[in-house]
């Protein structure tokens, strides 16, 4: 019997031509979809000014947050071992917002790009204490993980909601919060570029974190410097968490939906599954933002809120179905 | 060769390996003994730098284990642990391609690939190559994770309690593929036992620990005494010969 590796990618190829036409569509559908009329048929000025400034940044900005923000869910999952984490059930969102509440307050004035990094280190921060949390309580069952996240992250936002009542910035707070796309112009979203390029760089060392999944012990066997790849991988789970906070807001359960459907599809073998992750983080994310825009035309459903409708069940889902695995 | 000198290692007050100093020697298979708490995993531990090193000093081949880049120590020994909970789900001919990372970084080439082969086959599990993990038994699971090691094709290979959780045919299987590989491949098994008879019938080298000390070290035909044992154990034993080796009855 010859099987090896080599012999996988024949199987892979099917699956890409299915979900390639599905993504396209789905991004075709975005850039026609809206409350302005558009012309395709002939293409005047003002089509053209609605198509460059307002559409294509947003759907752009959708697949860039979508995308990024699967991957962060799937690296997260993989360094915490647990399949029930994402940037925003470990406190790191949290205190990437904090870090952009505190530099809003003191320096005002500083460029999007210096509050987004300082919104990246405050994450990080927030990263290696939910970590060091993880090591200090000591846990019978892999839902706990999430659980201590969720509390680490509730002691942070509820410091950021007694600084922001304080100051009336509770809005912004909101905004940060609830994923939103209908504010996004051209000017206002390339940011999220650096979001993907985090995840191609998340890709070119995904063997790094497959490994670093099976553990420390297996990661040390194996010649890797376990520490230095956890501190690496939560540095741009981190920053994608910083970038998305501060141009969209983030979209909760998306980091945890999609790494999860792709790994019962085919496991988690990052080289192979990570590009999944991306293009069906990017697809599900176009399709959440389209519904949102068509069940109330002319007006909009944030995509944070009819995300959060579909990611908190298939959440429920996941754990009753992972725990009955269990017992 | 695997130099352990004035080796210590403290958690708080207790004293866990207690200035152990040994040389295992390049026999087949040696195996580590003593009851429970003796720092045996321990022990291990700090031999393949999964666990620091307290005071003392460990040279395999030459090579001082904190001064040696941990990938050049990956391609020099394996170490498989006692307890092993891959949560990811992985394919077993991933996994055990993985036992190549530190010689292609996760790129395996034709070479690469033959070798997990034939890890594969030598543990028989060509027909699971492409079973995901979880969806294994914990006998298939445990070969699985030796088929890694083995592919690691490291001169040392460490095992810390292979045989917890499998049945008896699973235990012996384990250990007999271990003897071939020894003898086959040339590889050094160093291996963590529970049972003694395990270490009576395969072991080439049997090292004994007793409170973070080291007890006695030799060859089981000079080891598995009923003196010995009584001191080891604190359990009376008697001892028979089973196929030219030493065992000892203890069950009653």
């Amino acid at each position: 019997m010859s099987v090896n590796t080599l012999s996988l990618p024949k199987r892979r190829l099917p699956l890409w031509w299915l979900a390639l036409p599905v993504f396209l569509l789905l991004f075709a559908l975005s850039l026609l979809i809206g409350v302005a009329e558009l012309h395709l048929t002939q293409l005047g000025e003002r089509d053209l000014q609605i198509l460059l400034i307002s559409r294509l940044p947003r759907t752009l900005a959708l697949v860039l947050a979508g995308m990024s923000l699967a991957v962060a869910g799937l690296l997260m999952q993989m360094l915490a071992r647990n399949r029930f984490v994402e940037p925003s059930t470990t406190g790191t969102v949290e205190c990437a917002m904090l870090g952009l509440l505190l530099v809003t307050l003191l320096a005002p004035a500083m460029p999007v790009m210096g509050k987004m990094l300082i919104a990246s280190v405050f994450a990080l921060a927030g990263s290696l204490v939910f970590m060091a949390l993880l090591r200090a309580v000591p846990l019978h069952s892999t839902v706990m993980v999430p659980l201590i996240g969720i509390m680490f992250g509730g002691v942070v936002g509820a410091v950021i909601a007694f600084i922001a009542y304080r100051l009336n910035l509770m809005q912004s707070v909101a905004n940060w919060t609830n994923g939103d796309f209908s504010a996004i112009l051209r000017g206002r979203y390339e940011l999220l570029w650096i979001g993907a390029a985090l995840a191609v760089i998340a890709y070119l060392t995904a063997d790094r974190f497959t490994v670093a999944g099976m553990g420390r012990d297996f990661a040390t066997n194996l010649g890797l410097n376990y520490r230095w790849v956890l501190l690496f991988g939560l540095a741009i789970v981190s920053m994608i968490s910083a970038v998305t906070v501060v141009t969209t807001g983030v979209i909760p359960f998306l980091g945890l939906v999609v790494p999860n459907v792709v790994s019962l599809m085919m496991g988690d073998h990052l080289r192979r599954s990570l590009p999944w992750v991306a293009i069906m983080g990017a697809a599900l994310v176009l399709a959440c933002d389209i519904l949102g825009r068509l069940l109330r035309y002319p007006y909009e459903i944030p995509i944070g809120t009819v995300f959060g409708v579909i990611g908190s069940a298939f959440f429920i889902y996941l754990l009753l179905r992972r725990s009955e695995g269990r017992s | 060769m695997i130099e352990i000198r004035n080796l210590s290692k403290r958690y708080g007050d207790s004293t866990v390996i207690d200035n152990v100093s040994l040389d295992l020697a390049d026999a087949g298979i040696t195996a580590i003994i003593g009851p429970n708490g003796a720092g045996k995993s321990t022990l291990l531990g700090m031999i393949s730098r999964l666990q620091s090193i307290d005071a003392g000093t460990v040279h395999i081949d030459g090579l001082d284990i904190t001064a040696t880049p941990s990938m050049t120590l990956a391609r020099k020994l394996a170490i498989l642990r006692q307890e092993n909970q891959i949560s990811t789900r992985l394919r077993v001919i991933d996994l055990v391609t993985f036992g190549r990372y530190p010689y292609c970084k996760g790129r395996p080439g034709p070479e690469d690939l033959e070798q997990v082969q034939r890890a594969l086959a030598f543990l028989n599990l060509d027909d699971l190559a492409q079973r995901f993990l979880d969806t294994l038994s914990g006998g298939q699971r445990q070969r699985a994770y030796i088929a890694m090691v083995l592919c690691q094709d490291t001169d040392y290979v460490l095992l810390d309690e292979p045989l917890n959780n499998l049945d008896m045919k699973h235990a012996v299987d384990i250990m007999q593929l271990m003897q071939r590989a020894s003898q086959a491949m040339g590889k050094k098994v160093i291996i963590v036992l529970h049972d003694i008879n395990f270490a009576a019938c395969y072991a080439d080298d049997i090292v004994a620990l007793q409170n973070g000390k080291l007890a006695f070290q030799g060859h089981p035909e000079a080891l598995i005494t009923a003196d010995k044992m009584k001191a080891l154990y604190d359990i009376d034993m008697t001892i028979e010969r089973f196929k030219g080796r030493p065992i000892g009855l203890y069950y009653a």
